[in-house]
């Protein structure tokens, strides 16, 4: 069998080299085509009517007047008279016209009547009594549970008693034993009885979580020798992906569908179309070059592109564009959920971890939103963690990259940055002091630790809480660990070679900004032998192999490895070709630099283009899939360790916060492309710093409605907010033989917590909820000065 | 409103006339009603009033001279992307708040998608396909490449289109003034680290 | 966007006639970049715009009365005019700090003294004076965390949204209008009113005039003054309070004050409580921390923006410190 295990980065040409992304050239000129920019042949413009209202029932829809517009050529209602909207933005009915004024002038010309009912858009900490959870686990509530650890038997007999509202895939199942579920827990949710809840409202807005207990809290909170509380949290955020979601469908026949989609996940697509549509999947292709940002937001064929695909239809098979506007992108099309918890942890004196009590709440919109992990890594022995879900009409929630880590990481952090503030302990001794319970990425904690400390100059820099103010300004350093699974998803890759010499690849992914296509090539190219050019990669379309969506950092491990085995197969096929005229065995043939020679005697070989043409008329093409039992060894791997340390300055006087310094050290297997790897740990500080200070969905209750749907006061950090960015991605021994892990989510889950712990120890108080704005400075510094002086 | 009553549907200022025009826009597939454009005597002199249907608009893009009908409401970016399927300069925000839609005109860097393309005539308009030598990458462009000053890509152009024009104006500025200069663009995926290496490669080897 | 007619005349007296003598009918468009915001979010929804960025005759000129500015001027331009950074430095920060530089590529002067208020019940539909169907204040009782501190007693809680009209107000500028009957000027602070009723704006404009001046008064030599602004962002993003101040010093000793605050208000609020504290008395920090306290002593917060108190106090006290020529 041959050898598909990774070369070494030590001596590869390329893996784990800085490789220049291969589509930046495309990007930079503005020839790089997106979902927004395709302009089919006849193109009709769709618009969206959407419910103003948070909740109501709509009584009656008159589309007659826009029917008549010149220039309508369907018009789609997407919820009948009788239908209860939940969200303000809640599509209504969708048109479609010649060109985009018409569409908007249609839009206008439908009256929607509507009764309005009672909503609610606040977030604000749950009643006390809200009633506990009875019906059946969601995939969702599954993975809280095991995010949190709950004990197995606790976990097995609920799973028993509740039952589960869904049919769990064997994927899922993987997924979850990934992430630590036992085989016994794993076992209880295949057996569970599956009770259906489609079509059942919730019946309040709060659902309260069983608590998770472990150890004896209360005791080990009475003998704890100094506690801690707190409040910490963050608001909803919104992914405010640059190009929105949306697509150009059109049928080319009646039988057949072509969707251009803007989609974190190509070879998914499909299939969530055909049953709304009433076409099979096989007759549904999708394709995307390029995609605007996703962030976890677009993983579905939403409700919009399904209304296009139907207009397109009614229009005698058009293509009919539907991109969301801007108001509605930051309304609908994504929200990270928010987290409160109010926190009591206690330990000793020395700052060992005894005790966790927590009582948490947050809203993911009318679906409710999950428990975030915590106590988030250190696995405290004593914990009692009560959630509850605020089920309010703000819209749906969409994973946002490490979904419920974030804020996690901000809840926990916190936490412990306040205990060791109490203990007048630097944050970084408590860290090490409690690694021990930090589970199975500890040792790499502590490395990283270190480097990061070093990077920060933390030692030199770091002072006790509030005592670092100079000129009316603070400084203050912070800390914050994350982990995260981040296995390569299941993907199929065709890799061939032509008598020419000429090599393609062809792969159903998606490259959503990562460099996905740029990991691909190098993989391809490496096995080969050749420079990452001469790779033509073809992605992005269902026409090729299906490739699993690129969510939770499952993308680099899955094509990574289905790509190396296809390149690997391949490269034997023409060793079979080549090697009689070498005088050689098969398998004593490698591909180096653009030759195919003999490894025992390197004098004989042949060049590329020469060894190809030995395959005579045909190509070879080799399919490679991942996972492949049957192809050893096992190419990805999962859990990734991080850290994040930040340096602010806080002007006293008016509360605004600068971010002076990050450092990010970041570990994650093997690393394909260091250069892109680190983009991805920069662009995680630069979101990382926007969501600590500046970004926060703001809803009015009055009206329902979100109340900064817009990019001035929905804000994003712009260059002039960016400091000096320091990243450092852990390589070599230890790391390197792991195999690939995805990198997408982790570096982004710790700045928050870092910076909130960095204003903490400069202003010498807790800022309790992200983003840490002015006014929240302000508020918990005059808190903090009425507190002491009485 | 004054004056409105001394409509005299005659010859309109760009040497179409509203004869031709009707012809031109019947065989463009409009159904919509197409009023064209008309002369109202305004403080006792004729002014030409346009639209609110399609009406001749001319645009100078990248050198190059074209000849649309569109109504005055259409903005530039709308005009670039939708009828010139010039589609680099990207609609992200649509309000001035971005800088994904930054374009040139007459040397400036301003936003398409807040200026009217019918306001837009008369002016050289300079789009992110023209940034590039030939075939050759400008060196900001080359700068972005070499530093992965992109990961999404969707508000790159923007960002290169304003740093062109702002270097084009300020060649001597500083990696300070320039970051200033590139404080209306945006970007998400948090490129920003590569864009501050782009900018220092570029104040140290010239634009 | 609604359909509309478009004209581009070339004199102001056509461009007055285009006009109509009732608001909603037309509106004039110069840089656009406030306008088609507003005519894309439906909150207006003129039947024609009239551009006046191609007018003739409007130019600038620097004579005995002082600088007179086109309004069509756009804010980089004035920003980077040799005269404005030599006489009004304070000007030209604060053009440098508004917004970003396509903005400032595009908009106007007049654009900028005219543009709507930023408040989003008003940017969301609900009216300047924002209101629910049962005729409740949305404003007061709502997220109004970016709203006035200052004269709010009234309907109108939304805060003037230029971030260089305190400076200009500082320097003394007039803003000249045109009109059916002809020019008239007038103190730019008197151009800002706070309306009291639904139909009334926060600008002393005629639905049929323009503004087509702003005239600076001649440079003087002992006029010191600065322009302070709190943001949240280190760039491109709207205030949370910005304040001009000039100082007429002879040494140390203020002969004369102005202190001009933008943001805290529906207008641009002067305050003559921080003038008095500041005139006759020789320059200290102190003195720029009693005259800032006193520039918020009648300020009256809403529900949810008290910290905007303090943040207009820094920029008063900032303002201050550095048009004295201290550090802030």
């Amino acid at each position: 069998m041959p050898d598909y295990s990774w070369p070494s980065p030590a001596t590869s040409a390329l893996i784990g080299k800085r490789v220049t992304r291969v589509d930046a050239p495309a990007k930079v000129s503005g020839h790089a085509q997106y979902t927004y920019d395709y302009h089919g042949k006849n193109m009709l413009f769709g618009k969206v009517v959407r419910s103003p209202y948070a909740k109501a029932k709509i009584v009656s829809i008159d589309v007659s007047a826009a029917e008549k517009m010149p220039g309508v050529k369907a018009v789609q209602i997407i919820q009948k008279a009788g239908s209860t909207v939940q969200w303000a933005g809640d599509e209504v009915v969708a048109v479609a016209a010649i060109d985009e004024a018409t569409a908007d002038d249609a839009a206008r010309a439908i009256k929607i009547e509507y009764k309005k009912l009672a909503h609610l858009v606040s977030d604000a900490e749950p009643p006390a009594g809200a009633g506990e959870a009875a019906g059946p686990f969601s995939s969702d509530d599954i993975d809280d549970a095991i995010g949190n650890q709950l004990p197995d038997k606790q976990f097995i007999e609920a799973l028993q008693q509740r039952g589960v509202s869904f049919k769990p895939e064997e994927d899922d199942l993987k997924d979850w034993a990934d992430e630590g579920a036992s085989d016994d827990v794993i076992n209880a949710i295949r057996k569970a009885p599956f009770h259906n809840t489609e079509g059942q409202q919730p019946h309040s807005f709060f659902q309260k979580a069983a608590a998770q207990t472990q150890g004896d809290p209360d005791k080990a909170m009475a003998e704890a020798e100094v506690t801690s509380e707190g409040l910490y949290g963050a608001t909803v955020i919104a992914h405010c992906c640059l190009e929105s979601h949306g697509s150009v469908t059109e049928w080319p026949d009646k039988d057949h569908v072509f969707t251009h989609i803007s989609t974190q996940n190509v070879s998914g697509i499909a299939g969530q179309m055909a049953d709304p549509l009433e076409v099979p999947a096989a007759n549904i292709r999708v394709h995307q070059d390029n995609m605007g940002g996703g962030f976890g937001s677009k993983f579905a064929a939403d409700r919009w592109d399904i209304a296009a695909a139907r207009l397109s239809k009614k229009a005698g098979g058009r293509p009919v564009r539907i991109m969301l506007e801007r108001d509605a992108e930051l309304q609908v099309a994504g929200a990270r959920p928010s987290a409160y918890a109010r926190v009591k942890v206690g330990a000793k004196k020395d700052g060992t971890l005894l005790a966790w009590q927590s009582t948490s709440w947050g809203t993911g919109g009318p679906g409710g939103g999950g428990m975030p992990p915590i106590p988030y890594i250190f696995s405290i022995p004593n914990k009692r963690a009560e959630h509850t879900t605020v089920r309010n009409n703000i819209g749906p929630a969409r994973a946002w990259r490490a979904p419920n880590h974030p804020q996690a990481a901000m809840i926990t952090m916190g936490a412990l940055d306040d205990l060791a503030a109490k203990l007048n302990m630097s944050p970084l001794d408590l860290w090490i002091k409690n690694l021990d319970i930090a589970g199975p990425r500890k040792d790499t904690y502590r490395e990283e630790l270190g480097i990061a400390a070093e990077l920060m100059d933390w030692s030199n820099k770091w002072k006790p809480r509030g005592t670092n103010l100079s000129s009316g300004i603070a400084r203050g350093l912070g800390l914050s660990i994350h982990t995260w699974g981040g296995r390569g998803h299941n993907s199929d890759c065709d890799v061939t070679i032509h008598p020419d010499g000429s090599v393609e690849v062809k792969i159903g992914t998606q490259d959503i900004g990562t460099g996905t296509r740029t990991t691909i090539a190098i993989v391809v190219a490496e096995t080969l032998g050749l420079p990452v050019e001469a790779i033509n990669l073809y992605i992005g379309d269902t026409l090729y192999p299906p490739s699993g969506g690129s969510g939770g950092s499952t993308t680099p491990g899955g094509v990574s490895s289905s790509s190396r085995r296809a390149a690997v197969d391949a490269r034997e096929a023409l060793f079979a070709q080549v090697a009689p005229g070498l005088n050689a065995q098969a398998n004593d043939l490698e591909c180096v630099n653009g030759t195919v020679r003999v490894k025992s005697g390197p004098s004989r070989s042949l060049s590329w283009k020469q060894a190809c043409s030995k395959l005579g008329a045909m190509p070879v093409t080799a399919r490679g899939k991942n996972p492949d039992k049957s192809k050893p060894p096992d190419l990805t791997n999962s859990g990734v360790g991080g850290v994040s340390m930040a340096d602010v300055a806080v002007d006293m006087e008016t509360g605004v916060v600068q971010v002076k310094k990050m450092v990010a050290v970041q570990d994650c297997g093997l690393i394909i492309d260091l250069k892109t790897a680190e983009s991805s740990c920069y662009g995680a500080l630069v979101m990382g710093i926007s969501y600590a200070l500046f970004e926060e969905k703001l809803f009015d209750q009055q009206t329902g409605r979100m109340l900064n749907p817009n990019m001035e006061f929905y804000r994003l950090a712009g260059l002039n907010d960016i400091p000096e960015l320091v990243v450092h991605m852990m390589t070599g021994k230890g790391y390197d033989e792991r195999g690939v892990i995805g990198l997408g989510e982790p570096p982004v889950i710790s700045p928050g917590a870092a910076i909130s712990n960095a204003v903490a120890n400069a202003i010498g108080v807790r800022v309790p909820i992200l983003p840490i704005t002015p006014d929240k400075v302000l508020a918990a510094l005059s808190q903090s000065t009425r507190a002491g002086a009485q | 409103m004054p004056d409105d009553q001394s409509k005299t549907p005659e010859s309109v200022g760009s040497g179409v006339s509203r004869r031709d025009f009707l012809k031109i826009s019947s065989v463009s597939a409009a159904a919509v009603p197409v009023l064209g454009t008309r002369i109202v005597k305004a403080s006792g002199a004729p002014v030409t009033v346009y639209g609110p249907g399609r009406v001749p608009v001319e645009l100078n893009v990248n050198g190059q001279l074209h000849k649309l009908q569109i109504e005055p409401r259409m903005t530039l970016l709308d005009a670039l992307r939708d009828e010139l399927q010039i589609t680099g300069a990207k609609r992200v925000c649509d309000r001035a708040e971005c800088g994904a839609c930054t374009v040139i005109t007459d040397g400036k860097a301003v936003y398409a998608c807040s200026v009217l393309a019918i306001a837009a005539q008369g002016k050289r308009i300079t789009t992110i396909e023209s940034v590039m030598q030939g075939e050759a990458l400008h060196p900001i462009q080359t700068a972005f490449v070499e530093n992965d000053a992109s990961q999404c890509g969707f508000c790159t152009p923007g960002f290169v289109v304003a740093l062109k024009a702002f270097l084009d104006q300020h060649p001597k500025a500083t990696p300070d003034e320039i970051r200033r200069g590139l404080s209306g663009n945006l970007c998400r995926c948090g490129t920003y680290h590569g864009i501050q290496q782009a900018i220092s490669q570029i104040t140290q080897r010239g634009a | 966007m609604r359909a509309f007619e478009y004209a581009a005349p070339t004199t102001k007296e056509q461009a007055v006639s285009l006009l109509g003598t009732q608001w909603g009918h037309a509106e004039v468009i110069a840089g656009g970049t406030d306008m088609l915001s507003l005519m894309k979010d439906d909150v207006v929804r003129p039947k024609r715009l009239v551009s006046i960025q191609q007018l003739q005759g409007l130019d600038g000129s620097s004579s005995s009365r002082g600088l007179e500015i086109s309004a069509v001027t756009t804010l980089a331009e004035l920003a980077n005019n040799i005269n404005v950074m030599k006489d009004y430095p304070a000007l030209a920060d604060a053009i440098d700090e508004a917004a970003s530089p396509q903005i400032r590529n595009m908009a106007t002067l007049g654009g900028n003294l005219c543009q709507r208020p930023r408040c989003w019940y008003f940017r969301g539909g609900y009216g300047l004076l924002p209101k629910d169907e049962s005729g409740k204040d949305l404003a007061a009782a709502g997220n109004n965390r970016y709203h006035a501190i200052l004269g709010n007693a009234g309907p109108a809680k939304f805060v003037s949204p230029s971030s260089i009209v305190p400076a200009l107000i500082a320097y003394g500028a007039k803003i000249q209008l045109f009109g059916p009957k002809g020019t008239r000027e007038l103190a730019i602070e008197n151009f800002y009113v706070i309306p009291k009723s639904d139909g009334e704006r926060e600008h002393d404009l005629k639905p049929n005039e323009i503004v087509t001046r702003v005239i600076l008064p001649g440079a003087d030599k002992n006029l010191k003054v600065a322009h302070y602004e709190v943001r949240q962002k280190a760039a491109f993003d709207w205030p949370l309070a910005v304040a001009a101040v000039a100082l007429r010093m002879d040494g140390s000793r203020i002969q004369d004050a102005r202190v001009v605050m933008g943001h805290v208000a529906p207008v641009p609020w002067i305050s003559g409580e921080a003038a008095n504290v500041l005139v006759s008395k020789n320059y200290s920090e102190d003195l720029a921390r009693q005259a800032a306290d006193a520039a918020l002593t009648k300020a009256t917060p809403l529900s949810q923006n008290a910290y905007k108190v303090q943040l207009a106090r820094v920029a008063v006290k900032r303002a201050i410190v550095k048009a004295a020529g201290g550090t802030s």
